[in-house]
């Protein structure tokens, strides 16, 4: 028998293997300048960035790959597959990874001296480790990209080493995070353990065939289901696996809370998507009860939408209100995952994209801030607007686009995902029930304006003098100006990004009818 | 209420969560709550028994499909007819007075909570193995009941006796446990199922080769032969009475070492079908009978004694069942199943009674030894007569319980030779070592007179459960009387119900080998007109012969045991030489690159190193500060939700009730989980940042 070498395809890799070297040199540069340098650390990890995005668009329009015309395909013996969900993103991760470092500066002058290369090198090789989630095609790949994600999270959660708050969020996220990895873990081998293959496609193939021979499988599916729900849920910090999330925010540093907030949360959607939305598309339905995911999946969401927005509305720390707004949020997102048709993950991309913006952004102006004043609690921001206006106005937009105010990105990523769902409710009588998810989210878009408006209030119609005058370095100008373009240049021509969501609809199968 | 039976183990499982995460602190709430969910379970039982008289033919069946691929079917269910009827009316009853004991002999253990969240834990699988409706799912809670039989025999676990006998046990069931996987594999692989009805349909049906039905057959025995403590693989029980003694009653007495007389009643079809397979059981359980009893003859520890008689009784009762199934697999009537079943419940009260009372006197004098006891009588005016009651009831004596099941084992006996002397002479040594047991512990004068002054009556949470036990000791036999015709026998059969018909002759003759029994430990111990010290001399090599248990547990070391840690050394020299070696090599060059890093350390990471043990230092003391963080509840949160989450799918095929309900359910668990952590006074640390109003 010929044995045939599988094809490895290492150009397709080529971004993360770049950005992975680029993590190990950020390391030893730090060394090598004798931690002498304040700010070259970080441009030198935001260069890396930069290059890393050229190298995937080189890779994606095919100039770096020989013999193809694009970037899509697979190597590594099927376990590295790129398509259009790998693609978007892997762009959306390295945008978090830019604002958040970017954002990052004030901190690592001021409070990290020792340690700036572990800070930077950590932020990007967890971005290395979502990245390949994005690119998995296999359970096994899929849950290391997820840990590879983590793990370095959990170290940078806890790295102001003699503050007690952030050691404890460290510790909070890691025990935690453990727990839900083992739950995962679990309910993944379940799904090994029913379908004989971690391939997500074999697998689909193959329950497809048992579902089709039996109609009933048991329910010992639905112990798989559960156990993943809950294991991913706590990545995307979703109700009633969100607990640690206003704890860990509020301790760890300020734009390692937005990476978590935003890539660690993006990362949960990819893995999402490709267990359920692609592996498990057959037991959506609730006529396959009691295995199905869909209505489970629904519940959450409303239970995401409702508590994240009620609670925000109680905090007076602003890092922790942000921590119950992006609980939320991804209450919104789930609405656009669980609409299985040609709009839903489309909806789903887009929603992170203007999310990413517009939270990354609020968290860089917190931690502009918090740098100056070390406070976050959210009375400290009484009058800001009459001595930071710039500051006051960026962070106000996007509260606003948080709050999905028109013209701003966030309005229609909200729009987007109601449209998915309604569209798939009118479709079959059967999915009436996304009408109720819909419901909740406009009623909830309600609340969240409260929380927001509240925030902008303090700033701009408090009679206060504020006595803090914050000036900001030139990565965090960079960073705000960024979000800034983003939310407004996104949300009034969305249609290039649009189009890149809708390829990540099509790659799953969902083609317009 | 049989369609509930799924209800009676999930009850002491309830009690042993409840205990284990939320009220082990309160001791006493922890003992009631245990007491509670078992007199539940009690009363369900007694309601199904009594539901089950009325359908004697139809047993009840309820199954869900767990798993349910093309070739592989797994289910959860259960299977009530008279036999796990009458089942789980004696192990509920001898659980609950084994708990209402245990509130009076564990009182002041530090491990209070512990001990009834694990007898919670037993009642659980055991529950489990008698409602089971498939081998998958017996062997599941047979492995169960194991365990905890490991937890409580070590329960003082640091008395090295203790531990020692804990790990004998699990090991020693665990070879039997092998060659019952292995007949559950067979099963899997010939029948294509495990549920009891389509394994025995097909069983009967004989498109199964005879020689596959015998090894099956075998293999399944295998397993009872572990846990029944059936020769060889006996050694265990002695030992495991190291666990404290309502322990020993419930576990080692009543109800676990039960187990596989009931798998073997329970797989009854399978064996008639194979007269090898039955002729075996019937043959190992002689052996062993007559062996315990004989050992039983000279032991001078009290439980010690009680251990071999279990052993002994036990063995007549698989004997019972194997001449059963040899009789019926040539088409012969026989007595033997029924004998069997009866005499297992009748043994289950009066065995469970002795076990208690022996513990009542270990509390009474702080010793095990016969020998330094002696007047109990005297002090004891409840545990001596009840403890009396018992013996008279193992020793068959007319007209308590033990009478009537012994007698049909006698019946089922009578048709061969060896099988009956060997049966009469187990009776003769049964009431001898039972009443030398007797006579030395509560009559006579006192042979140590400081423990005999310090001795007292038990409280009365113990003595009532033994006053309970004796009542059905006497009585619990008349439910099988040979006279009436709607008794035991027609509730409990397989295949045509059995009429007892009264042999006059047999019942004499058993009776006067027990009454004759009783009369020589009399003359020993009582009158000692025959001196038991001559007799011991006078058949010295016999006497140690017994005495050291036919040095069985000698011979396992040198057979077994020995060879296997030689072979164990050998490995850890290989270990040492070869692979330390390279291990060793490696470590060179560890040192080597860290030398080359210290140098590195020293001159470019200098700044990073000072600060390290402060960190250290400091780190720690936030750690100690974080673990009373309300980190533990988010787990606890989550794995709580993840099972909430699970049921509330589970509920669409399995409860069949509706959303509301289930939503109702919902919010009680989370309710009740707060309001527990307020009962329990968990200080969540989560209150010092709360959510919001600050």
């Amino acid at each position: 028998m010929e044995f045939k070498l599988p094809d490895y395809n290492l150009w397709l890799m080529l971004p993360e293997l770049f950005l992975f070297v680029w993590a190990l040199l950020v390391f030893t540069f730090d060394l090598v300048t004798k931690r002498k340098k304040e700010s070259a650390v970080g441009y030198s990890a935001l260069l890396g960035l930069l290059l890393t995005g050229l190298i995937l668009a080189l890779v994606w329009t095919g100039v770096l790959v020989p013999g193809k015309a694009n970037g899509y395909g697979s190597g590594f013996g099927n376990m590295f597959y790129n398509d259009a969900m790998a693609l978007f993103f892997k762009i959306i991760f390295l945008g978090a990874a830019f604002m958040a470092i970017g954002s990052s500066f004030g901190i690592t002058r001021q409070k990290i001296v020792n340690h700036r290369g572990e800070f930077y090198g950590l932020i990007l090789l967890s971005t290395v480790g979502m990245m390949f989630l994005s690119s998995s095609n296999e359970l096994l790949s899929l849950y290391i990209g997820l840990e590879l994600t983590t793990i370095p999270l959990f170290v940078l959660a806890a790295f102001f080493k003699d503050n007690k708050l952030s050691v404890e969020a460290g510790m909070k996220y890691f025990v935690i995070g453990a727990f839900s990895s083992a739950l995962l873990l679990y309910g993944l081998s379940f799904l090994y353990g029913l379908s004989g293959t971690t391939e997500i496609v074999q697998m689909k193939i193959n329950l497809g065939l048992v579902h089709a021979t039996i109609r009933d499988i048991g329910v010992i599916l639905i112990m798989g289901v559960v156990m993943m729900v809950a294991g991913i849920g706590f990545k995307l910090a979703l109700p009633p696996f969100h607990q640690w999330a206003p704890d860990v925010y509020e301790g760890s540093p300020t734009p390692i809370a937005a990476f978590l907030s935003v890539g660690s949360k993006a990362a949960g959607l990819v893995a999402f998507a490709k267990i359920f939305v692609n592996g498990l598309i057959v037991f959506y339905d609730p006529l396959q009860a009691p295995n199905d995911w869909g209505t489970l999946v629904g519940v959450i969401a409303v239970l995401a939408m409702v508590i994240g927005n009620v609670v925000a509305i109680r905090q007076s720390n602003i890092k922790r209100m942000l921590a119950y707004s992006s609980i939320a949020q991804a209450g919104y997102i789930m609405i656009g995952m669980v609409s299985l048709n040609e709009h839903g993950l489309a909806s789903v991309g887009y929603y992170i994209f203007a999310y990413m913006f517009a939270n990354m952004g609020a968290f860089a102006a917190v931690a502009i801030f918090e740098d100056k004043t070390g406070s976050c609690q959210i009375e400290s921001y009484r009058g800001l607007a009459k001595s930071s206006p710039f500051l006051s106005v960026t962070l106000a937009v996007f509260l606003l686009s948080l709050a999905g105010i028109p013209p701003l990105a966030g309005f229609l990523a909200k729009y987007k995902v109601f449209a998915a769902a309604i569209s798939m409710a009118t479709a079959d009588a059967d999915y009436s029930w996304l009408y109720w998810l819909v419901g909740v989210g406009l009623l909830t878009a309600v609340f969240s304006l409260f929380y927001y408006a509240n925030v902008i209030k303090q700033m701009f119609f408090s009679t206060e003098d504020s006595p803090y005058k914050i000036k900001f370095a030139l990565p965090s100008l960079v960073v705000l100006l960024m979000g800034l373009v983003g939310v407004f240049w996104f949300g009034i021509f969305p249609e290039p990004v649009l189009d890149l969501a809708s390829d990540i609809s099509a790659a799953f199968g969902f083609l317009p009818r | 209420m049989t369609e509930y039976t799924f209800l009676i183990p999930l009850l002491p499982l309830f009690a042993f969560i409840m205990i284990v995460f939320f009220t082990r602190w309160k001791e006493m709430f922890s003992a009631l709550l245990s007491i509670a969910m078992i007199l539940a379970a009690w009363v369900m039982s007694v309601v199904i028994l009594i539901e089950t008289l009325g359908r004697i033919d139809e047993p009840f069946q309820w199954a869900y499909k767990f798993v349910n691929l093309p070739n592989f079917v797994l289910e959860i269910g259960t299977l009530v007819d008279p036999l796990t009827a009458v089942m789980l009316v004696v192990v509920t009853t001898v659980g609950a007075c084994v708990e209402i004991y245990s509130v009076g002999y564990m009182h002041n253990d530090p491990r209070f909570s512990r001990f009834f969240a694990y007898l919670s834990l037993f009642l659980f699988s055991m529950l489990g193995l008698v409602v089971a409706n498939n081998f998958f799912m017996i062997f599941i809670f047979w492995e169960l009941v194991g365990l905890t039989s490991y937890l409580l025999i070590g329960f003082w676990f640091e008395k090295k006796s203790a531990a020692d006998a804990c790990k004998k046990a699990f090991i020693t069931t665990r070879v039997g446990d092998l060659g019952f996987l292995v007949g559950l594999f067979m099963i899997g692989i010939y029948f294509g199922t495990f549920n009891y009805g389509g394994v025995f349909e097909i069983a009967g049906s004989g498109v199964i080769p005879a020689g596959i039905l015998t090894a099956a057959a075998i293999f399944v025995f295998c397993g009872a032969v572990g846990k029944s403590a059936q020769w060889p693989l006996h050694v265990w029980l002695p030992d495991a009475m190291e666990g404290p003694t309502p322990v020993s009653a419930l576990i080692h007495a009543a109800t676990m070492v039960a187990a596989g007389v009931y798998l073997v009643a329970r797989s009854m079809p399978l064996f008639v079908t194979s007269a090898e397979a039955s002729l075996v059981v019937a043959i190992i359980g002689l052996i062993t009978s007559f062996m315990a009893a004989s050992i039983g003859l000279v032991q001078n520890d009290i439980k010690r004694i009680l251990a071999y008689s279990t052993v002994s009784q036990l063995g007549y009762m698989i004997m019972a069942l194997g001449l059963y199934g040899y009789d019926t697999a040539q088409g012969h009537h026989s007595p033997g199943f029924y004998a069997g079943t009866f005499h297992l419940m009748t043994h289950a009260f009066f065995k469970g009674l002795l076990f208690l009372g022996a513990g009542s006197v270990i509390h009474a004098v702080h010793t095990n030894d016969i020998q330094e006891m002696g007047g109990l009588a005297r002090k004891m005016k409840l545990t001596a007569p009840t403890f009396m009651i018992a013996s008279l009831s193992i020793a068959g004596i007319f007209p308590l319980s033990g009478f009537w099941s012994k007698d049909e084992i006698v019946a089922a006996a009578s048709h061969y030779p060896i099988f009956l002397i060997g049966t009469l002479a187990i009776a003769f040594m049964t009431a001898f070592y039972m009443w030398r047991l007797c006579f030395l512990t509560f009559f006579g004068e006192p042979r140590d007179q400081h423990r005999f002054d310090h001795a007292h009556e038990s409280p009365k949470n113990m003595t009532y459960p033994l006053v309970f036990l004796a009542v059905l000791s006497i009585c619990a036999g008349w439910v099988g009387l040979p006279w009436i015709h709607k008794g035991f026998a027609t509730f409990v059969y397989h295949g045509e119900a059995y009429e007892p018909h009264a042999n006059y002759l047999l019942m004499a003759i058993s009776l006067i080998v027990g009454l004759s029994g009783i009369y020589l430990a009399y003359l020993m111990y009582y009158k000692k007109s025959i001196s038991a010290d001559a007799m011991a001399e006078k058949f010295k090599g016999l006497y140690k012969l017994l005495y050291n248990k036919y040095y069985f547990d000698e011979i396992y070391q040198k057979v077994v045991i020995d060879p296997v840690m030689a072979f164990a050394g050998l490995m850890w020299k290989f270990d040492a030489n070869v692979i330390d070696g390279a291990v060793n090599g490696t470590g060179w060059l560890t040192i080597k690159w860290s030398d080359i890093k210290e140098w590195f350390d020293t001159w470019i990471v200098d700044g990073a190193v000072n600060g390290c043990g402060w960190v250290v230092r400091q780190g720690a003391n936030i750690l100690r500060f974080m673990q009373t963080g309300s980190m533990q509840f988010y787990a606890l949160f989550i794995a709580v939700l993840v099972v909430l989450f699970g049921l509330y799918k589970f509920e669409v095929k399995f409860l069949k009730i509706g959303w509301p309900t289930v939503t109702i359910i919902f919010i009680l668990g989370v309710t009740l989980l707060a309001l527990l952590t307020r009962i329990t006074q968990i200080k969540f640390k989560a209150n010092r940042r709360t959510d919001g109003e600050e």
